[in-house]
């Protein structure tokens, strides 16, 4: 029935990123440009008594060393997020106090890269070292060092505990419901580092346009958030500042925060030339992180196996900086807990600080880390109960039409807002996973022997769409001579596709084709606000812009054809860049309507700019089932299917829809199985490269089988949902599932490498 | 110290720095399609062809280059004129944000000009050494399958 919507058509930058011509940050030369290199803490926790950088600053080739004594004061939260944003102020551009092992504390440009470095080896600077907070169990002990002991930071929950948000919401009496339920399973893990590892680290240029004012390209997903930041902390006007996002190397989140465009701005503002900050390999392990959890998860069921309560506990690990310390942590609550119906619920959450790398955002937003208790949780409660986990799911999963209290109680670091599900395919999901991976045959571990032994594990999931009543996103469209359109977008496209998707929804809705549309995106100046890539925001948020806007514009073309065809706007019919009268059959070309209307009669710009909010954040679903071999004598976990079924609405584009699942769902194996931190007993972070920090590769993806199943959700862009997050839950809860099904063990601790289903089984 | 090259068929001359890597050299002269995703040799987003074998560019010296034969991305095909392997890629959705993609694209191209019909694990290994973050890699094992039976049936 879509003539351009949920069709694979080509991406619309793929063959210049193909051919390598795409312009990312670093692929335009600039003049006298200055390499900016960091000078880090090499403590986890020290106050700064002094600094001496008066060798640096003389040290040929150097031409600016910026630190605490020399730059603006301002608290802000690095957080790219909308304004106000609902994250501590307790950053600042430098501190008298260092708070992990890599805070800045001072930045020196230089002509090179090697004279910036040298450089940096002649500032002294004179440490207190103060005892520092290196675990979650730590961070709220009595008489623990403060970590935000500074007056003018605001925003953060209880600093004296080191707690950098809190909340507890309940809806019934969870504690009476557990104690009338028959069944009960208190479940608790505790989740590890990990960071996005966009392949292009993050990258930033700043540089004075001719009339002076500040521009700045960056690879980032929220080009207006760092504008915004950026004026703020460099105490200057919006007005100039320019954003610019070019084409960039991935995000996954860690391109939300907004902590280098302002150093590379203070100094072009200081010394008139362009800087560049290009992250290292290493530096960009440190940048921003997932946040680590400990979740607990109480169920309580009867008999029957009906949910009557649930309550989840979670203390997130925020590290040094709150920067989406209080939202993260939410949506452990908020997208986990809809999920199932229970009358009974509590969530109650906390975030602490530690002197440990920052966390940030991280595709899943929480919801990776709650889901990897809770789903573990349910098969608890279904062995429990001897019933098969398939079917508690199927039992208790939140069904059409259905609401859940949670929506109302939980949103993005406040209330949310009510909403009932209108598009929801995850019943058929769960009858495919449970086909395809014969279900009906799994067996308990207590039958299995043998060196390897296969188990089975199932999950499911579910997300949101956007933030409701927050995310707002706007977009222009205009027509040029020969019916063409730009189409002007405040969207980021970080190699999603959006670009793709975005203009495919426009060429729907003004009835022309894909190949019409010129998207230009991501400017501050020239294309029109959008908050941004994240929370799963821009298909559905972004999209409704687009297809608001079209179909704006479309009534502009319906209004001059009627004029050109001597016909009422009725009368016009529109189709594939022609304008009928079914009056006389006469046409008109969108061409010939655009001229007419520069032109000829009543000239006017076609053209409008519109935009959308949602009330509501509809989720998308998924069901994971996928059976393992688990080697008993090395430990090691060979995934030999992966199933995945996942409801995104309209699949707007369906190939880079399912490219979106692949690339979640194989960030999230690796997460699950290779990835992690190893810090030394200081809390520096020593494995840092490709070669010791294991992301997967080609050869260890395996037996992965992916579908998308179509629904219409009523409020998105021609039926879409959103797509690019709910993938990366699945891994953990699924594989710690099918790891007791063949073993019986339960992973509580991640990843899970050989070795520690060894320490596991030998428990 | 000057290097002399045959560099996507030209012949040129480069200045360079003793110490200087060929990667900074490449993108110093506007190769830009090579890519810095670590300086470890270890992501394959630098990847160029030397004398027909891929090689990560930010692991050698520019002086090692010389006398030598390099092919970038820029040289396989263009926008308006893409080889097969480059289409191939964005039809089958191989290509997200492709900063990887020229070096997945040159290990394509080594791998299929000396194996016309590789395995499936002739492929893994031929890209093992390239790093993405956001396909995973499903659609690009497929793009260079399909390159493969485009290229044979040509
Ligand atoms: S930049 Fe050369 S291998 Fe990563
Ligand atoms: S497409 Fe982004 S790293 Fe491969």
């Amino acid at each position: 029935m879509f003539k351009e919507v949920n069709h694979s058509r080509l991406k619309v930058d793929g063959l210049s990123l193909a051919a390598g011509k795409a312009l990312f940050v670093d692929d335009m030369d600039f003049r006298e440009l200055l390499i900016v290199k960091f000078m880090k803490s090499p403590h986890a926790h020290a106050e700064i008594l002094s600094i001496d950088t008066s060798a640096a600053e003389a040290f040929p080739g150097v031409h600016a060393v910026i630190h605490h004594g020399n730059t603006p004061r301002i608290p802000h939260t690095t957080a790219g997020q909308g304004h106000p944003e609902p994250s501590p102020y307790d950053t600042y551009m430098f501190d008298k106090k260092v708070r992990y092992v890599g805070d800045p504390v001072a930045a020196v440009a230089a002509d090179t890269a090697e004279i910036a470095l040298e450089a940096i080896k002649l500032i002294k600077v004179e440490y207190k070292e103060l005892e520092a907070v290196l675990s979650i169990a730590d961070a709220s002990k009595p008489g623990v060092p403060v970590i935000h002991d500074e007056e003018d930071s605001f925003g953060i929950y209880d600093r004296e505990k080191n707690l950098a948000g809190h909340v507890d919401v309940k809806v019934g009496d969870v504690e009476k419901a557990l104690a009338d339920s028959e069944f009960t399973v208190e479940y608790e893990i505790e989740t590890h580092y990990s960071q996005h590892t966009p392949i292009e680290p993050h990258i930033c240029i700043s540089y004075l346009e001719e009339k002076g004012r500040l521009v700045i390209r960056t690879s980032t997903q929220v080009p207006f958030h760092v504008r915004r930041i950026c004026a703020k902390v460099l105490e200057m006007p919006e007005k100039n500042i320019r954003v610019v996002k070019p084409r960039i190397g991935g995000g996954f989140g860690t391109k939300q925060e907004v902590y280098l465009e302002y150093y590379a701005g203070m100094i072009t503002k200081l010394t008139g030339r362009p800087a560049k900050i290009e992250l290292t390999r290493e530096e960009e392990f440190i940048s921003r992180t997932r946040h680590p959890m400990a979740v607990k998860v109480k169920l309580g069921a009867n008999g029957d196996g009906m949910l009557n309560a649930v309550e989840m506990d979670v203390i997130s690990n925020t590290g040094a900086y709150g920067s989406h310390a209080l939202t993260v942590m939410f949506n452990a609550g908020s997208k986990c807990l809809p999920l199932y119906g229970a009358k009974n619920v509590r969530f109650n959450g906390s975030t602490v600080y530690t002197n440990l790398p920052v966390a940030g955002a991280y595709r899943g937003y929480g919801a990776t880390q709650g889901y990897a208790c809770l789903e573990q949780a349910m098969d608890i409660l279904a062995e429990k109960l001897k019933m098969c986990p398939v079917q508690l799911r199927k039992i208790n999963h939140i069904k059409k039409d259905e609401t859940s209290p949670i929506f109302a109680a939980l949103g993005e670091g406040k209330e949310g807002v009510p909403q009932f599900i209108k598009s929801t395919a995850l019943s058929e999901i769960i009858e495919w996973g449970e086909e395809g991976l014969n279900w009906s045959d799994t067996k308990p571990h207590t039958e299995k022997t043998g060196r390897i032994r296969r188990g089975k594990g199932m999950a499911i999931f579910m997300q949101g769409s956007g933030i409701p009543l927050v995310d707002m996103a706007s977009a222009s469209i205009k027509i040029n001579d020969d019916g063409s359109f730009n189409l002007n977008v405040g969207a980021t496209d970080l190699g999603t596709g959006s670009d793709t998707v975005l203009s495919q929804i426009a060429a729907e809705a003004l009835e022309t084709t894909t190949d019409n549309i010129i998207i230009y995106s991501s400017d501050t100046d020239m294309t029109p606000f959008d908050v941004g890539a994240y929370a799963s925001s821009t298909t559905y948020i972004s999209g409704g812009a687009v297809k608001v806007t079209g179909e704006e514009v479309l009534k502009q073309i319906r209004m001059v054809a009627a004029d050109m065809l001597k016909c009422s706007r009725e009368e016009i019919e529109l189709k594939n860049s022609i304008a009928t009268s079914k009056k006389d059959g006469k046409t008109k070309t969108y061409g010939d309507i655009a001229k007419y209307a520069l032109y000829i009669n009543n000239q006017f710009q076609i053209g409008y700019i519109g935009s959308h909010i949602s009330p509501v954040s509809p989720p998308p679903f998924m069901g994971v089932f996928t059976e393992i071999e688990v080697d008993t004598w090395t430990g090691k976990i060979e995934i030999i299917k992966y199933m995945c079924g996942v409801d995104c609405g309209t699949a707007i584009n369906p190939k880079l829809a399912e490219g979106q699942v692949e690339g979640a769902v194989v960030n999230g194996l690796s997460y699950a199985l290779t990835e992690g931190y190893l810090f030394n007993k200081k809390g520096k972070m020593m494995n840092g490269s490709f070669q010791d920090y294991k992301i997967y590769n080609i050869e260890d993806v395996q037996g992965l089988e992916i579908k998308l199943f179509s629904t219409f959700e009523p409020s998105g862009p021609f039926g879409a949902k959103s797509v690019s997050e709910i993938g990366i839950n699945g891994p953990i809860p699924a594989i710690a599932n099918a790891l007791y099904n063949a073993v019986g063990v339960r992973a509580v601790r991640f990843p899970m490498k050989p070795e520690y289903i060894l320490e596991l089984m030998e428990k | 110290m000057d290097i002399k090259v045959t560099i996507n068929g030209v012949k040129k001359v480069f200045n360079a720095d003793p110490g200087e890597k060929l990667l900074d050299l490449l993108r110093r002269e506007g190769y830009k399609g090579a890519k810095r995703g670590c300086s470890t040799g270890d992501c394959g987003s630098c990847a160029v062809i030397i004398n027909g074998k891929l090689v990560n560019s930010c692991l050698i010296f520019a002086g090692q280059a010389d006398g030598h034969t390099i092919t970038t991305i820029e040289a396989i095909g263009t926008v308006n004129e893409p080889h097969i392997i480059q289409r191939t890629f964005v039809e089958e959705g191989a290509v997200q944000c492709g900063f990887c993609t020229p070096g997945m694209i040159l290990a394509t191209k080594v791998l299929l000009d000396k194996e016309k019909d590789p395995t499936l694990t002739q492929i893994r290994e031929a890209l093992s050494g390239n790093l993405c973050r956001c396909t995973g890699y499903v659609k690009i094992e497929n793009a260079v399958i399909r390159s493969a039976e485009k290229m044979r049936s040509e």
